[in-house]
C-alpha cells in the first residue's frame, strides 16, 4: 500500500501553479490504480491556505502545510527543512512533485535525508502489477527508459508540461500545519530578487504555443557575398514580437554570441536548445537555418508539430524529424511572414 | 578579493556528444553499445564548472582546485590528456563506471567520501562545484546528495554567475523558469554550486599547464581507488532509442509568398 504525497510549493501570489496541479493529476492517477493507497497534499509557502483550498476537491485524504515568511524564498536550506518535515509527517512512500527549479534544487537532497531515492524529469507515470513505473530520458533526450524502484520513499519530480493540470473544484481544505524550526545556519543565504530582460526584450516564453529555433545559418554569408546579421536580428525579433513565440538557438549560434562576435546580441546560452541546452515543450516549432544530425536535433524532441525552413532539402535537422520542410531562403520567407503578421496583429 | 577557497569540482566523463549512442542490455543493467570504445569528454556542464573554479582560484590567491572524477581509469586518462591543458587542478580519480544508468545516490556517496579524504582540505573554505546536470543521466540529483553528506546546506543549481564581494559574501545567479535568473547572496563558504553554462569561454590549450598537471595526474590515476557504483534499486524495464520517424513533406519550388502564407495559417491554427 502506497502513501502518496503531492509535494508542492506555492507561487509568489500564494496560488497553486500549473506544474503543481500537473503533479496532482499524476498523483490522483496513481492513487486510482493502486489499491488501498492514500493521497496527501503537502504545501510549502508563506501562507498555504489558499493553495490548499484550491486543491480541496482533488480527493486528498489529508492536507499538510509548512508556512512562514522564511518559506517565501526559493532557498535550499529552508525548502529542504520544509519538504523533509512534510515527508516525515505524511509517512510518504511515494512523493510526487513538480519539476520546478525550486524543487529540482532541493528534493534530491531531501530524498537523501529521508533515506529514499529520487528520480527527476519524469515524463510519464504508470502502474502495472500493482507497481509504479516511470519514464524518463537519458543521454540528453537521446534514449528513453522505463523503470521502477522497490526502495521507498521514492521522490519523483515530474517535468512540467507532461501531464494535464488538475482543474477540479476549489473548496475549504482542512489544513494541518506542520511546525518547522529554522536554525540560524539555514539563513546564510538570502534571495535578493529575480533578474530578467525587459519585458519587450524577453525572448524565452515557456507558455508560448510556438518555439522559433534560429540556427547558425542566419549569420552565414548570403548570395551577395556578405553576412546580414543585423537584418537577421531585425527579422527574428520582429517575428517574436508579432507571434509571441519563444526563441531557441542552436549551440553553434549561441556559442558565436558568447564569443562576442557581431552576431545576434539577444541570443544567450539561456536560449540554447539541444544536447547542452534546454529541451522545451511547445505545441509547435519552426526551425530556420538549422543544420545538423541527430545529436543536435534533440532540442525539439518535445515539440509536437514541427516545420523547418532550410535551403538544403536533405538537411538532417529536418528530414525525418520535421512534418514539413520548406526549401527556401529564410530571410525572404520570414520577411514575408512578418509582413503578413503585421496585417493581422495590432501594432 | 581577500578570500581563499578550496574548490572541489565534481565532474564525470560522457561519450562525445557527436557519437551515435545505442542502449544494450547486460547482466548488471542497461549500458551503451561499445561503451568503452566511445571517445569520451569531460561532462560539458562540469567542464564549465571547472573553468569557473580555475577563474575564481586565480582571482583569490592561495586558493586551490581539485577535480574529483568518476569513470573507468583508461577513459579518465584519455580525457585528462585534453582537460589537463586547460586549467590548473589536482585530480582525484575514482575508478568505476561512468555511464548514465548508475544510481545517483551511490555516485553521490563515493564522491562525498573522496572529497572528505582529500588531504589538507579546509572544509570551512570549501566550495563544491559541478555541472547542474550531466549529459549522461541528466538527473541533476547527484550534487545535492554530495552536499548533504558533507553537511552543506547552502546549495545552488543552474548557476551562471558567482561573484565574491569585498566582505567575502558570495553573489550568485541561478537559472529559474522563464529565462530568468534568481539572485542570491550567501554569507560565504562552505557552499555547493551546480553550474549551468557560466559566463566563461573554454580556455585555450596551454601545454605548460598541461605539463604541470600531468606530473600529478598520472600518479593519481595509477593510485585511483576502485569505486563500487551500481544501478541498485532501479529496475529497468525498457531502454530504447525513440523510434518515431516523421514523414517529412518536402516543399520545393513554392513561391516565398505562398510559403509565408502557409506558415502564418499554421501558426494561427490551434
Amino acid at each position: 500500500m502506497e502513501t502518496i504525497l503531492v509535494l508542492a510549493h506555492t507561487e509568489m501570489d500564494g496560488s497553486l501553479g500549473r506544474p503543481a496541479r500537473e503533479a496532482v493529476t499524476g498523483a490522483r492517477s496513481l492513487q486510482s490504480r493502486l489499491d488501498g493507497s492514500i493521497l496527501i497534499v503537502g504545501l510549502v509557502g508563506v501562507d498555504v491556505k489558499a493553495a490548499a483550498d484550491a486543491a480541496a476537491g482533488c480527493g486528498a485524504d489529508r492536507f499538510l502545510g509548512v508556512s512562514g515568511a522564511a518559506f517565501a524564498q526559493s532557498r535550499y536550506a529552508t525548502d529542504a527543512l520544509a519538504a523533509e518535515a512534510l515527508c516525515r509527517a505524511a509517512g510518504a512512500t511515494l512523493i510526487l512533485a513538480p519539476g520546478t527549479s525550486r524543487w529540482c534544487r532541493t528534493l534530491p537532497g531531501v530524498a537523501h535525508r529521508v533515506g529514499g531515492r529520487t528520480d527527476t524529469h519524469a515524463t510519464d507515470l504508470s502502474v502495472a502489477d500493482d507497481a509504479v513505473s516511470i519514464v524518463r530520458w537519458y543521454y540528453r533526450q537521446r534514449m528513453e527508459a522505463t523503470f521502477r524502484r522497490t526502495q521507498r520513499p521514492w521522490v519523483i519530480l515530474v517535468d512540467p508540461g507532461c501531464l494535464s493540470p488538475w482543474d477540479g473544484a476549489a473548496g475549504t481544505a482542512s489544513l494541518h500545519a506542520v511546525p518547522v524550526e529554522i536554525p540560524a545556519a539555514c539563513l546564510r543565504t538570502a534571495v535578493t530578487g529575480l533578474q530578467a530582460p525587459a519585458a519587450d526584450a524577453q525572448t524565452i516564453r515557456p507558455d508560448a504555443d510556438l518555439l522559433f529555433v534560429a540556427g547558425a545559418g542566419w549569420t552565414k554569408t548570403q548570395p551577395d557575398g556578405k553576412a546580414h546579421t543585423a537584418d537577421a536580428a531585425k527579422l527574428i525579433l520582429g517575428f517574436l514580437r508579432k507571434s509571441q513565440a519563444s526563441l531557441g538557438g542552436s549551440k553553434s549560434l549561441v556559442d558565436l554570441s558568447g564569443e562576442e562576435q557581431a552576431v545576434l546580441p539577444f541570443m544567450t546560452h539561456l536560449n540554447q536548445i539541444g544536447q547542452t541546452g534546454a529541451t522545451p515543450r511547445h505545441p509547435k516549432g519552426l526551425a530556420t537555418c538549422c543544420h545538423g544530425e541527430e545529436p543536435h536535433a534533440v532540442g525539439w524532441r518535445f515539440i509536437s508539430e514541427r516545420r523547418a525552413v532550410n535551403l538544403d532539402p536533405n538537411c538532417g535537422w529536418a528530414r525525418g524529424k520535421a512534418d514539413v520542410l520548406y526549401v527556401a531562403d529564410a530571410f525572404a520567407v520570414m520577411a514575408k511572414v512578418n509582413a503578413l503578421l503585421a496585417e493581422t496583429t495590432p501594432a | 578579493m581577500s578570500a581563499l577557497f578550496h574548490i572541489v569540482v565534481c565532474g564525470g566523463i560522457v561519450p562525445d556528444p557527436l557519437q551515435t549512442l545505442e542502449p544494450v542490455g547486460s547482466p548488471t543493467g542497461p549500458s551503451l553499445k561499445n561503451e568503452l570504445m566511445l571517445p569520451a569528454v569531460l561532462d560539458p556542464w562540469a567542464a564549465h564548472a571547472l573553468y569557473e573554479a580555475a577563474h575564481l582560484a586565480k582571482a583569490a590567491p592561495g586558493s586551490k582546485v581539485w577535480l574529483v572524477s568518476l569513470g573507468p581509469k583508461a577513459k579518465l586518462q584519455q580525457v585528462m590528456m585534453t582537460i589537463a591543458q586547460k586549467v590548473p587542478f589536482e585530480l582525484v580519480p575514482l575508478d568505476g563506471p561512468g555511464g548514465g544508468f548508475t544510481e545517483s545516490a551511490e555516485v553521490g556517496a563515493v564522491l562525498a567520501d573522496a572529497i572528505q579524504a582529500i588531504p589538507g582540505l579546509d572544509r570551512s573554505r570549501l566550495l563544491v562545484f559541478g555541472g547542474w546536470e550531466s549529459a549522461s543521466r541528466g538527473a541533476g540529483s547527484t550534487l545535492q546528495q554530495v552536499g548533504e553528506r558533507l553537511g552543506i546546506v547552502d546549495q545552488f543549481q543552474g548557476v551562471d554567475y558567482l561573484g565574491v564581494g569585498p566582505d567575502g559574501v558570495l553573489q550568485i545567479l541561478e537559472r529559474v523558469e522563464g529565462g530568468k535568473h534568481q539572485a542570491s547572496t550567501c554569507a560565504g563558504p562552505p557552499a555547493l554550486l551546480g553550474w549551468a553554462t557560466g559566463s566563461l569561454p573554454e580556455p585555450p590549450n596551454n601545454p605548460q599547464i598541461g605539463m604541470v598537471n600531468m606530473r600529478t595526474v598520472m600518479p593519481a590515476l595509477q593510485r585511483a581507488k576502485p569505486a563500487k557504483v551500481g544501478i541498485e534499486a532501479a529496475g529497468f524495464l525498457r531502454v530504447a532509442l525513440p523510434a518515431q520517424r516523421r514523414e517529412t513533406r518536402i516543399v520545393k519550388d513554392l513561391p516565398v509568398d505562398d510559403i509565408a502564407q502557409e506558415i502564418v495559417d499554421w501558426i494561427g491554427t490551434k
